[in-house]
Formats: C-alpha cells, structure tokens, sequence
C-alpha cells in the first residue's frame, strides 16, 4: 500500500518536472520579437551574421523538437551549455552563486521553523479575547512586513547602535566561520519573520486541535503533569502539518532571499539572477530557474515523504 | 450603530482592517488632490531632508516629496497588485469551475497545468516572466498573474466539486437549467465568500511581490513613483537621509497589512466553524 503512495508521487513528480522543463524550454521562445537579436543587442551591434552564428550556437536554427531534446539530454547529462557571454559553463557560475543563497535559506529556515516552535506553544497557552486581538496583530505584521525592508531597518540600526561592524557581503564558510555566520544572520532573521510568524500560527491552531482531543484527556486523567501534556502529548501531533508546510515554505524563502540578497550585497543567484536578466542572458537564466525549481519541486517530494513516515493514519 | 453595521460590534479587528483599507482607497483613488505636491516636481536646495512642516516625511534625493511619491507610489503598487488578481481571478477561477463542472480530461489537463505553475518558487516564476517580456508596471502585473492563478483555479475547484454534486445541483438539472445557468447562478454565488477572503489575502501578498519585482528594478520604471523603486533608491543615500526608504517601506508594510487583517478576520467569520471560537 505504501509502496504504490510513494510509486504515484514519484509519477506526479517526473509529471511536473517535464511541464516545468517545458514552461522553462518555451520561455526564450516567448520573447516577442527576434530573441537573438534582443541577446545580441545587450552586448554588441547587431547585424546579420552575428545573429545567424548566435542562432546556429545554441541552436535555435533546428526543429523545437529536436531543440528540446537536445537540450533536455544535455540537461540530464549534466550538461548545462555555456554562458552566452563568458563562455563558462553554465553549471559553473551556478555554483559559484548558489551556496551563499542555500545557506541564506536554511538558516532561516532554522531560525524561522525553530522559533516558531516555542512561539507557538507559548501562543496555544494564550487564551481570551484580548490575547486573541493581540496575536492576530503580531502575526499578520509579521507575515506582511516587506523582508527588504526590514534587512535595510536592520542596517540602519546595525550602524547607529555598532558602527564598526561589517553587516554587508559574503565571506565563505571555510574561510572564516564566524564571519560567515554573523553576516548572514542580520538577512537570516529579516528573512524569518514571515514564516515565524505563518508557522508559529500554523502551529498555535494545531496546539489547539491537539489539546481538544481526548488523549489529553486521558493524559491528564492519569495525573500527566502540565508540561508532559502540552510537549509529550499535544506538540507531538501538532507538529505533523507543520513539517508539511516547512517545505512550501523552503520555495517562499529561497524567493525571498533573492531580494534580501541585494540588501546586503551577498553574491548568491540573485546577483546571477539579476545580471543574467540584464545581459539577456538567456541560456543561464533557463538553466537557474529549471535547476532551483527542480531542486525545491524534490525537496518537496521528500517533505511529503516525510510525512507518510511519521503520520501512521496517511498510510492507512 | 445602524443595523447593517451591527456585525461589526464587538470586532475591533474587523472595524481596523476596513478602517485601514477605506482610508488607503480614499487616498489612492484621489491621490491627486490629497498628495501636497507633485511627485515629480523637483527642489535642488531642498534634498534629503528629513521630515519638516513643509515635508511631512522629508525629501528625496532629487528634493521631491517623499509623502506625495509614497501616496502616488501606493496608487501604482495597488493599481498592479488589482490588475494581478483580478486576472488571476479571472483566468484562474473560470479554468477551476469548468474543471469541476465537466470534470473529464479538461480537469485532468488543466489542473496539472496548473500544478507545474505552482510547483516554481513564486519569486522565481515572475522574474521569469520579467525577464520574458521586459521590465515595467504591466509585466509585473501579468507575472503575478501568472503566479496567482493556479491557486485561484486550485481553491474554486475543490468547493465547486462539492457543490457540482450537491442536490440542489441536481434539482436545478433536473428541472431542465443549462449549464450556463447552473454554474452562474448556482454554483458561482456559494463560491463568493471564498473568493473575496482569497482575493483580499493575495491582493496582500501581491503588494509585497510588485514591491520586491520594482525592489529590484523589474517593475515599474522611474520617473514613475513607486513604493518599492523608492526603497531601492533611498538605500544608495541610507546614511544621509533614510526617510525615502523608511516611509516608503512602512507603507508597502500599512498596505499589505490592511489587506491581510481584512482576509484573515472575514475569513473566521465567514468560516461557520470558527464563528464564536
């Protein structure tokens, strides 16, 4: 029985991998106008010749589908095809972009998912009309505050309250450990609030649902003390729709760190992202955006995963 | 109190939302003649200054008045934010009823469509459709389109499907009403509550994705006022004068804000299972 679950969500999987390397294929192809001349005319004159050789180079003088199967081979080859301008290869400069914005992500994510567990639990204990009102503010300011916004508040205050602190750039991990984690944690947490504030809701609601059932009950019945209940018991259960929606909420981050990247000069794929767009550079803009959704789509898949193997009732 | 408002006794949070949300439309749609001067008139001597009788919230960089470009600038990011959703709504909404009410393979098709829009990072997803169609206010507004509607088309299918099956469905067929007639006099009306909580919440968070899109340059384009255009510029003069971007960002916050609280707070009400919680 589990075995077929997993079987039909690998399908839906490869399903929705193959209409996004279409959406992804067809993207250059919606361009209106003449792509070519469009990518050429960011960098150079435009004349015939150049736009002929450039169509032939990365083939765009070929049947679609012969087009698509090239690139899609090419793509499941490892091979990425080169950056219209450098000449490098495309996977190169993404991985030379893409760890500061991974690590950008999973750190608020950790920050975001791990306050959000006391928050929550805190918040379930919050009774009353007044509590409520409160809450309910707290968390929509939360989940509407503009993240850029709050990373160029962060540096205002940054600079007025320690000037000689450096909160901009990017230094490796393996370089300096300590640099690398104490810039990164200004953009981390401007970058958490909204989910902070999504999931501590999300789990608020389910501390409640938990709390209402009668294994409480009987928990409490047998003398469990106040704490066991609420940890061992309620958050327990609670926390099984909170891992699910932890992976949406990978996609909505990775989003955000595009944007708060560009507040704090960190060159992760949104400087990529950005400079590729500006250069019309096609070939990679294509290859980051199939490479980071297909990323996020199997991080996803393995979230659902997850969850089928600490929710016994999905496998029934 | 009259008794039509009467259901907004005992609702602090109701009256805030709708509160906030009237004020903002007031000042958007007569931006005009509430914003105190033009947002483009410039004043050399009068740069980067901080709030005055004069600028209630500074100047720019160019001298222009921040308070009349924040005012000018959230009518563009609500003009973009509307014309989004109600695309989305549109496009989205009509695939998701039809696919519930000929179910068959125009479900099947149009909803995995719609899943492999959805499956893309929302951010991603309309940087992508950016940088199809190049920069601007409009290509902002159709990339958030884009993003919105498989989550219209995926939110009217699952209440549709209930109430395709329902009896008074069934009635209605039985007594000879066409499908037109079904759909838009049976099933669209209890899909309005629905509709309005989710339009009110992405209106929300559409705010914030036309604000991060001109952030970074791929929305609306200078000279034209706009809220996420001014906190990009006001950062390049952060240590001078930080009023530019500091208001600008606060009304993206007082925008978005309003919006959310409205949709969170209808969505209880008009939820019968919470009503009284």
């Amino acid at each position: 029985m589990i075995a077929r679950l997993v079987l039909r969500q690998l399908l839906d999987l490869l399903v929705v991998l193959f209409g996004v390397s279409l959406v992804v294929f067809f993207m250059i192809r919606l361009i209106p106008g003449d792509a070519v001349a469009i990518m050429l005319g960011a960098n150079t004159e435009v004349t015939p010749e150049r736009v002929a050789a450039l169509r032939a180079r990365i083939g765009l003088d070929r049947p679609v589908l012969e087009q698509y199967g090239v690139w899609l081979f090419g793509m499941l080859g490892g091979d990425f095809g080169q950056s219209l301008w450098t000449g490098k290869a495309v996977i190169e400069e993404i991985g030379a972009h893409v760890w500061p914005t991974v690590q950008l992500t999973l750190l608020s994510l950790l920050l975001g998912a791990g306050l959000a567990v006391p928050a929550g639990v805190l918040m379930a204990r919050l009774r009353g009309k007044w509590a409520d009102v409160a809450m309910r503010l707290v968390t929509v300011v939360g989940l509407t505050v503009p993240n850029f916004w709050l990373g160029i508040v962060f540096i205002l205050l940054l600079a007025m309250l320690a000037p000689n602190l450096q909160a901009l750039g990017y230094v490796p991990f393996s370089e300096d450990p300590l640099g690398n984690l104490g810039r990164l944690l200004l953009p981390a947490l401007a970058l958490s609030l909204p989910i902070l504030a999504n999931l501590s809701r999300l789990l608020r609601s389910a501390m409640l649902d938990a709390l209402a059932q009668d294994y409480i009950r009987t928990a409490r019945a047998k003398g469990a003390s106040e704490a066991s209940v609420m940890y061992r018991h309620a958050l327990r259960n609670a926390l099984i729709p909170f891992t699910t929606s932890v992976g949406i909420m990978a996609g909505y981050l990775l989003g955000g760190a595009i944007v708060v990247e560009q507040v704090f000069a960190i060159p992760g794929l949104g400087r990529l992202i950005l400079g590729a767009i500006a250069e019309r550079n096609y070939p990679l803009l294509q290859a980051t955006i199939l490479l980071v959704t297909t990323g996020f789509v199997v991080v996803n898949f393995l979230v659902d995963l997850l969850y089928l193997a600490i929710d016994p009732r999905v496998r029934l | 109190m009259g008794a039509r408002l009467a259901f907004l006794k005992g609702q602090p949070l109701l009256l805030l939302a709708l509160a906030l949300v009237a004020l903002q439309l007031v000042m958007v749609l007569f931006a005009g003649f509430i914003a105190p001067y033009d947002p483009l008139a410039q004043d050399v001597v009068a740069r980067l200054k901080g709030p005055s009788s004069a600028h209630w919230l500074g100047t720019d960089q160019f001298g222009r008045d921040v308070l009349s470009r924040v005012i000018h600038g959230s009518r563009a990011s609500l003009a973009v934010s509307a014309a989004a959703v109600g695309v989305a709504l549109l496009v989205g909404g009509t695939l998701g009823l039809l696919a519930a009410y000929y179910r068959g393979w125009l479900e099947r098709i149009s909803m995995r469509v719609m899943d492999v829009l959805f499956a893309f990072p929302v951010m991603l997803l309309a940087i992508g459709v950016v940088a199809v169609f190049g920069a601007g206010a409009s290509t902002a507004a159709l990339a958030i389109a884009v993003v919105y509607t498989p989550i219209f088309a995926r939110l009217l299918r699952g209440p549709a499907l209930v109430i395709c099956e329902s009896d008074y469905v069934m009635g209605a067929r039985a007594l000879g009403a066409g499908d037109a007639r079904i759909i838009f006099l049976h099933v669209l009306p209890n899909l309005a509550s629905v509709v309005l909580v989710q339009a009110s919440l992405l209106l929300s968070s559409a705010i914030l994705v036309d604000a991060s899109l001109s952030f970074l340059g791929l929305g609306t384009q200078p000279p034209t006022p706009s809220l996420g255009l001014m906190l990009a510029e006001g950062r390049n003069f952060l240590m001078l004068s930080p009023w530019s971007a500091l208001f600008a960002g606060l009304a993206i916050l007082l925008l978005a804000f309003g919006l959310n609280l409205l949709g969170d707070v209808a969505r209880d009400q008009l939820d019968p299972r919470l009503r009284g919680s």
